[in-house]
């Protein structure tokens, strides 16, 4: 990065640390946080959208869209998020490749499971096996944004769920009086009287995400726990700048980063809750009138 | 093999007991089953640990956050928010690295009259290290859980305790403590739910499973790699969480009727499981 880096033996002092700190190897550190913080943003719309989903099915008339709504949330709640994550990019990827196999080769005749291997077509691999690196890359990155999205989304069916049901009855039924259709009520009075009720919930589940971001490491992806590992990692004489074991210093940067992520989410979110409570009659909107007043 | 030559071999083979080398090829359903139960040994260890010390050190930190002296509140803030606020992987990490820099000798502790060689080799050790590490993590949370409830304690009882002439010790242990609890109960019960779920990362951050004893995701993550086929071990591994979490909602369910014995029928609440997002 600076010129006077060119060669790392002869640096010392605050000169190494400059150095140090800007090798190429940093650099994909710190864009590490960028690409944390990115898939977190990724992650809130495709959640919600299967909080959503789950929400709307647990309060469907169809008995057992009903059940799938309730026992989605169910099954979340009682098993560690962590086996999901484990599980789901699995179980994707051999869904999808199934039933590529199935539409792409359907004159293969042997069995899908052979022994402790998963064979199908070269042709139904996902993604195929000429695909350059960055395709298996952000294959693997989409898959774990699915794994998040699926086990966040039960929670936040759950909250929006709980919200839903907070809305007075009597706007729903008022709106039936006018003759609207199960339809236009959801659309039209449920889904924008809902947000208030389900800001807390929500909020708190930001800060949820926000915790479960380093088990992206598990899945493979190349996160700031990746590069927390590699870089802190004792570096021998053979590296351009050999340093002892520095992982404990790594991994507190790590947690000043979260820490700082947790605190400037929580004043945020705080701000957001006091705007939306402007004007409700709720206990928070009282007490703004009356301090203004 | 028969199965109940399986559970001989496997059954407490996540401590060390039975068949040294796992089952490598032709996995059994039976093999599955007892193997990732064998897990739910270390997943149960940590929980009851972790939350039969931490309740003591929660209630601590609640009081220390109520304290007036700076000295004691500041503190307790800072625990709660360096631990709530950062991820209980990263703890791990953290923790795993810092124990691991401990000197292997040990540490010469030298107190006036004797000197002690503390031996520093075991808090590396999943058993040691990471049970620290849930212990302090739910600590935090739970003194979160009383902290509120502590503030929640209705003025009246407190002012009737002082009308009896209770005071100190015996007012926070006949009144505000016995209260206190009544009212953190059903978000406790939804920490242990989320602290026993938690257990799980422990061999998969630093912390390693030495001789391959590891806990119920460690097994059931084995078996999935090896027959590249997640459609079995997991669900098995789903089973028995479902199962376990049953458990404590009926068994904190027993200690909040107890809780709440007092209050007359209508107004006592069953302890439903709800879902509570606190962590």
């Amino acid at each position: 990065m600076f010129e006077y880096c060119a060669n790392p033996d002869t640096l010392e002092g605050v000169r190494w640390v400059s150095c140090y700190l800007t090798t190429a190897k940093h650099m994909m550190f710190y864009e590490s946080f960028l690409v944390v913080i990115g898939l977190m943003l990724i992650t809130v719309p495709c959640a919600m959208a299967f909080g959503f989903g789950g929400a709307l099915a647990a309060r469907s008339h169809v008995a057992p869209l009903r059940w799938i709504g309730k026992g989605y949330a169910a099954m979340v709640r009682g098993v560690p998020d962590i086996a999901f994550f484990l599980f789901v990019p699995l179980a994707l990827d051999q869904g999808l490749e199934w039933m590529r196999h199935k539409v792409k080769c359907p004159d293969w005749d042997q069995p899908i499971r052979q022994g402790n291997d998963f064979v199908v077509c070269a042709q139904a691999k996902l993604p195929l096996g000429s695909a350059p690196q960055w395709q298996h890359e952000t294959y693997g990155i989409i898959l774990a944004v699915a794994a998040f999205a699926f086990v966040f989304g039960a929670f936040a069916a759950h909250v929006l769920s709980g919200a839903m049901n907070a809305v007075p009855k009597a706007q729903l039924e008022t709106a039936e009086a006018y003759g609207m259709s199960r339809g236009q009520i959801t659309r039209r009075i449920l889904i924008p009287q809902m947000w208030v009720y389900a800001l807390p919930g929500l909020s708190n589940l930001w800060m949820v995400l926000i915790k479960a971001t380093p088990l992206l490491f598990l899945l493979g992806v190349q996160d700031i726990v990746y590069w927390a590992r590699e870089l802190g990692g004792s570096k021998t004489s053979a590296y351009a700048y050999p340093h002892p074991d520095w992982r404990l210093y790594y991994f507190l940067a790590l947690l000043v980063f979260y820490l700082g992520l947790t605190k400037v989410s929580e004043i945020g979110l705080s701000r957001l809750n006091r705007r939306l409570s402007r004007g409700q009659a709720t206990m928070a909107g009282e007490e703004q009138r009356k301090a203004t007043a | 093999m028969s199965c109940v030559q399986t559970l001989q071999d496997y059954a407490l083979r996540s401590i060390g007991i039975g068949e040294r080398l796992l089952p490598r090829s032709d996995f059994t359903l039976c093999q599955q089953f007892t193997l990732i139960g064998s897990g739910l040994i270390w997943n149960i260890y940590f929980a009851v640990f972790a939350l039969a010390l931490g309740f003591f050190l929660s209630t601590g930190v609640a009081l220390a956050r109520t304290a007036p002296s700076p000295f004691l509140r500041k503190p307790a803030e800072w625990f709660v928010f360096v631990f709530r606020g950062s991820p209980l992987f990263i703890q791990f990490f953290l923790f795993y690295e810092a124990l691991t820099l401990l000197p292997k000798a040990g540490i010469e502790l030298n107190l006036i009259f004797v000197e002690i060689n503390m031996a520093t080799r075991w808090l590396t050790r999943a058993w040691a290290g990471a049970l620290i590490v849930l212990f302090l993590n739910t600590s935090a949370y739970g003194g979160e859980i009383f902290y509120g409830a502590l503030r929640s304690v209705p003025k009246g009882d407190l002012e009737a305790a002082d009308a009896y002439g209770f005071s100190g010790w015996k007012k926070f242990r006949k009144i505000t403590w016995p209260t206190m609890l009544r009212l953190a109960w059903p978000a406790y019960t939804n920490e242990a739910i989320f602290l026993f779920h938690a257990t799980t990362l422990v061999y998969f951050s630093s912390f390693p499973a030495w001789q391959q004893k590891g806990d119920a995701l460690y097994y059931a993550s084995y078996f999935a790699d090896k027959t590249f086929n997640p459609f079995i071990p997991y669900p098995i591994l789903a089973f028995y969480f479902m199962m376990l979490t049953l458990a404590i909602i009926a068994g904190f369910g027993l200690i909040n009727r107890r809780l709440n014995r007092h209050l007359p029928q209508s107004s006592r609440k069953g302890l439903r499981p709800r879902m509570m997002l606190v962590r």
